[in-house]
C-alpha cells in the first residue's frame, strides 16, 4: 500500500514528461493525462480509506534513507482528503477543458504545452499535500507555481502577461519568504523533517519559535491570499483561461491554507496565534466580500468572494480547538469544490453569453437552461443555503467558535454570516441580470442594481463561438454534483473531517508514524 | 556554529539593494532584483552549514569541528536551480511584454508586411510567367507569319 504513496507524484511527473515528447499528437496526450490522474484519484481514494480504517498514517522514506536524514512522504487522513479532492477536480476540470479545446481547435491555448504543464501542476500540488519535510513542501510550492506561470500566461495575449506579471512577482516574493524560513528553521533546529521539527521547535525559546512562524505564515498567507496580501488575486486569475481559472482557484490558495493549518497545528502549537489570526479572518471576510459587492464582472466577482471566504478558514484554524480544526477541513473541502464548479460553470456562460459582464448578459435561463440549474446549485451552496455544504460547513465553524467564547469569536461569527449573506446578495445580482432579465432588455438597461458597478479592466471573453460542446456540459455537471454528494453525504463527511483533525492536532501521532521507535 | 561577518555584510547588502531595485516597476529591474534578493537567500542557507571553508566531508582523521553541515549546501543547490529555471522564464516573460508593448498584439499574426511580400513574390512569378507566355505568343505568331501573311486577314 506504501507503495501508492510516491506514485502520486511520479504518475504525472513521468505523465508530462511524455505527453510533452508526444506534443505533435494530441489524442495521445489526451488519453496519457486523463488516465494518469485517473489512477493517482484511484490510489489517493485507496489511501484515504486505508488510512482512515487502520488509523495508521502511510509512511514513505524516500530510497530507503532513515527520517532525518533523507525525505519522508507521509499521507495521514487530512494529506489523503486534499489530495483525493485535488485529484477529483483537477480530473474534471481536464476533462472540461479537452472538451473546450476540441471545440474551439485550441486557438487561444497551445494544448501541446497544456497538458504537460497541467499535469506538472498537480505533481507539485500532490507533492506539498503529503511532503513530510519542509523543503519537500516547498519543492512541491515550486512545482506548481512554476507550472501556474505557464498556464496563467498561455497564448501570451497582453491581458494575460500584464495579469501574469504581477501574480509571478508576487509568487516569486512569498516564495522567497518561505525558503528563508526554512533557512533560519534550520539554522535553529538543525533539521527540515517536520516529525523532528516538532520537538525542537519546542525547545527554543519563545521569542525565536514566534520569529519563525511569522516568517513562514507570511509566506503561506501570500499563497492562501490572506487580508494584507490578498490584493493580487482578483487582478491576476480572472484573465487565465476559464478552466485554468478554475483550477488555481479552486486549488492553489488552498495549498497555502494547508501550509498553515500544518505549521500552525504541527510546529508551532506553543505560538499564540489565535488573535492575529482571527483579526486577519476578520478583514479577510469583509473586505474581501465588499469587493465582490462593486464587481459587474462575474470572473472577478468570484475571485472577490474566493478572498473573502478563505477568511472562514482562517477563522476555523485560529479557534483551535478539534471541531474547529475539523470544521475547517470540511469548509476546504467544500470550497475547493464548489469554487471550482462555479468558475467551470461561469466558463459555460463565457460561451453562451459571449460575455461575463452582468451588463452585457442577459436572458441565459431561456437560452440555455440546463447551464442556469448548473450556477443556480453552486451559488446556493457558496452562498451558505441550507441545506447545501456551504452551509453545513459554516454553521461547524460557528459551533466551534461559539464552544470557546470571547468578544472576537462573537464579532467574527458576526463577520462571517454577514459575509455569508453579502455573498448571496452579490451572487444573486448574478442571477437576476444575467439568467432572470430577458435578453431583449439589456441595451439601455437602466437599475439600481447595476449603478456604480466596475467593469473589469480588460475584456477578456473572446469566444466567439456559441455552442455548448457536450463534455463540457458533462464535466460541470459532474463537478456540481460532487458539491451535492458532498451535502448528502455530510454526516460520514464531516466525522472524517473530524477524525483527520485530532490526527493532525495531535504532534505525538504524526512523530510516532515517522520514528516508531522515538525522535532522536 | 559559526557565520562568516563577510558573508553577512554581503547576504545584507544583496538583500537590501535587490529590495531597492524589486520596488522599480521596470520588469528587466525586477528580474535583477529578484536574482539578488535569491542568491542573498542562497547565502543565508549557507551560512547554516557553520563555518565557512570548511569542507563538508568526513574523511580520516578529521572530527566534527573542522567540518561543515553538508545538508544546507545541498538545500541550496536545489534552490540555484529552480531559481535559475523561474529566471529563464521571467527572461522569457520580459521579451514577450517587450514584444507587445513594441508590436501589439498584430505582432504574432503572420503579419501584412509578410503577406505583401508574398503577395509581390507571387505576382512577380505572375508577372514573369506572363512575360514568357508573350514571347512564346510572339514567337509562334512570327514563326506563323512567315507563310500565312497573306491570309491571316480572312481567318480573323
Amino acid at each position: 500500500m506504501n507503495a501508492l504513496v510516491p506514485l502520486l507524484v511520479v504518475l504525472p511527473l513521468t505523465g508530462a514528461a511524455v505527453t510533452l515528447i508526444l506534443g505533435r499528437h494530441p489524442r495521445i496526450q489526451v488519453a496519457i493525462s486523463v488516465s494518469s490522474l485517473v489512477v493517482v484519484t484511484v490510489a489517493a481514494a485507496v489511501l484515504l480509506v486505508v488510512v482512515d480504517t487502520t488509523g495508521q498514517a502511510a509512511v514513505v522514506k524516500v530510497g530507503g534513507w532513515e527520517p532525518p536524514f533523507g525525505i519522508v512522504l507521509m499521507v495521514d487522513r487530512l494529506s489523503a482528503i486534499m489530495v483525493l479532492v485535488s485529484a477529483l477536480m483537477l480530473l474534471g476540470v481536464l476533462v472540461f477543458a479537452i472538451g473546450q479545446g476540441i471545440a474551439d481547435g485550441d486557438r487561444d491555448t497551445p494544448v501541446s504545452i497544456f497538458h504537460p504543464t497541467y499535469l506538472i501542476l498537480s505533481a507539485g500540488l500532490f507533492d506539498a499535500f503529503i511532503a513530510g519535510d519542509l523543503f519537500n513542501m516547498y519543492v512541491g510550492f515550486e512545482m506548481l507555481l512554476a507550472a501556474s506561470y505557464v498556464l496563467l500566461t498561455l497564448g501570451g495575449t497582453g491581458a494575460r502577461i500584464r495579469a501574469g506579471t504581477t501574480y509571478i512577482v508576487v509568487s516569486l516574493v512569498s516564495s522567497l519568504f518561505f525558503l528563508a524560513a526554512i533557512a533560519l528553521i534550520y539554522g535553529a533546529t538543525g533539521t527540515v523533517t517536520m516529525a523532528l521539527l516538532s520537538t525542537r521547535i519546542q525547545a527554543l525559546p519563545l521569542d525565536v519559535q514566534i520569529i519563525l512562524c511569522a516568517a513562514l505564515l507570511i509566506g503561506f498567507a501570500v499563497k492562501a491570499a490572506v487580508f494584507p496580501l490578498s490584493f493580487w488575486l482578483p487582478d491576476s486569475y480572472p484573465t487565465a483561461p476559464a478552466p485554468v481559472t478554475a483550477v488555481f482557484a479552486g486549488l492553489l490558495t488552498k495549498v497555502g491554507v494547508y501550509a498553515i493549518i500544518r505549521t500552525d497545528k504541527l510546529l508551532f502549537f506553543a505560538v499564540p496565534l489565535t488573535i492575529p489570526l482571527m483579526i486577519v479572518a476578520f478583514f479577510t471576510l469583509i473586505i474581501g466580500i465588499f469587493g465582490a459587492l462593486t464587481q459587474a464582472d462575474v470572473k472577478r466577482l468570484l475571485s472577490f468572494t474566493l478572498v473573502s471566504h478563505i477568511g472562514y478558514m482562517i477563522f476555523g484554524i485560529a479557534i483551535g480547538s478539534e471541531l474547529g480544526t475539523g470544521a475547517t477541513i470540511y469548509y476546504i473541502v467544500h470550497h475547493i469544490m464548489v469554487q471550482t464548479a462555479l468558475f467551470v460553470s461561469v466558463g459555460l456562460i463565457e460561451r453562451v453569453g459571449r460575455s461575463t459582464s452582468i451588463t452585457h448578459l442577459g436572458g441565459l435561463l431561456k437560452k440555455a437552461p440546463f447551464v442556469a440549474v448548473l450556477f443556480f446549485i453552486g451559488v446556493l451552496n457558496l452562498g451558505g443555503i441550507p441545506p447545501f455544504s456551504g452551509f453545513l460547513g459554516k454553521v461547524g465553524l460557528f459551533e466551534a467558535g461559539a464552544e470557546s467564547p470571547s468578544p472576537l469569536v462573537y464579532v467574527l461569527i458576526g463577520a462571517g454570516a454577514l459575509t455569508s449573506l453579502l455573498t448571496l446578495y452579490a451572487l444573486m445580482r448574478v442571477w437576476n441580470m444575467a439568467f432572470w432579465r430577458p435578453a431583449a432588455d439589456v441595451a439601455g438597461y437602466e437599475s439600481p442594481l447595476l449603478s456604480n458597478l466596475r467593469e473589469s479592466p480588460e475584456e477578456t471573453g473572446g469566444v466567439v463561438t456559441a455552442t455548448l460542446p457536450k463534455l463540457m456540459v458533462g464535466a460541470t455537471t459532474g463537478l456540481i454534483a460532487l458539491t451535492v454528494c458532498l451535502t448528502v453525504f455530510a454526516g460520514p463527511l464531516f466525522d472524517l473531517a473530524e477524525r483527520a483533525s485530532v490526527g493532525v492536532a495531535t504532534p505525538t501521532e504524526y512523530i510516532d508514524a515517522v520514528f516508531p521507535g522515538g525522535a532522536p | 556554529m559559526s557565520a562568516s561577518l563577510t558573508l553577512v555584510v554581503l547576504m545584507a547588502i544583496m538583500y537590501g539593494a535587490g529590495v531597492y531595485v524589486m520596488l522599480e516597476k521596470s520588469l528587466t529591474r525586477i528580474l535583477i532584483g529578484f536574482v539578488l534578493v535569491g542568491n542573498a537567500t542562497n547565502l543565508l542557507i549557507f551560512m547554516m552549514s557553520g563555518r565557512a571553508g570548511d569542507a563538508p566531508i568526513i574523511d580520516g582523521g578529521a572530527t566534527g569541528e573542522t567540518t561543515v553541515d553538508p545538508v544546507p549546501q545541498v538545500l541550496m543547490l536545489t534552490a540555484i536551480v529552480i531559481n535559475f529555471g523561474v529566471t529563464a522564464f521571467i527572461l522569457a516573460l520580459i521579451y514577450r511584454s517587450w514584444w507587445l508593448a513594441n508590436l501589439g498584439d498584430e505582432g504574432d499574426d503572420v503579419t501584412i508586411d509578410d503577406e505583401d511580400a508574398i503577395d509581390a513574390e507571387e505576382a512577380e512569378v505572375y508577372h514573369a510567367s506572363l512575360d514568357e507566355d508573350d514571347e512564346a505568343v510572339r514567337a509562334q505568331l512570327a514563326a506563323a507569319g512567315d507563310d500565312s501573311d497573306d491570309d491571316g486577314g480572312d481567318r480573323r
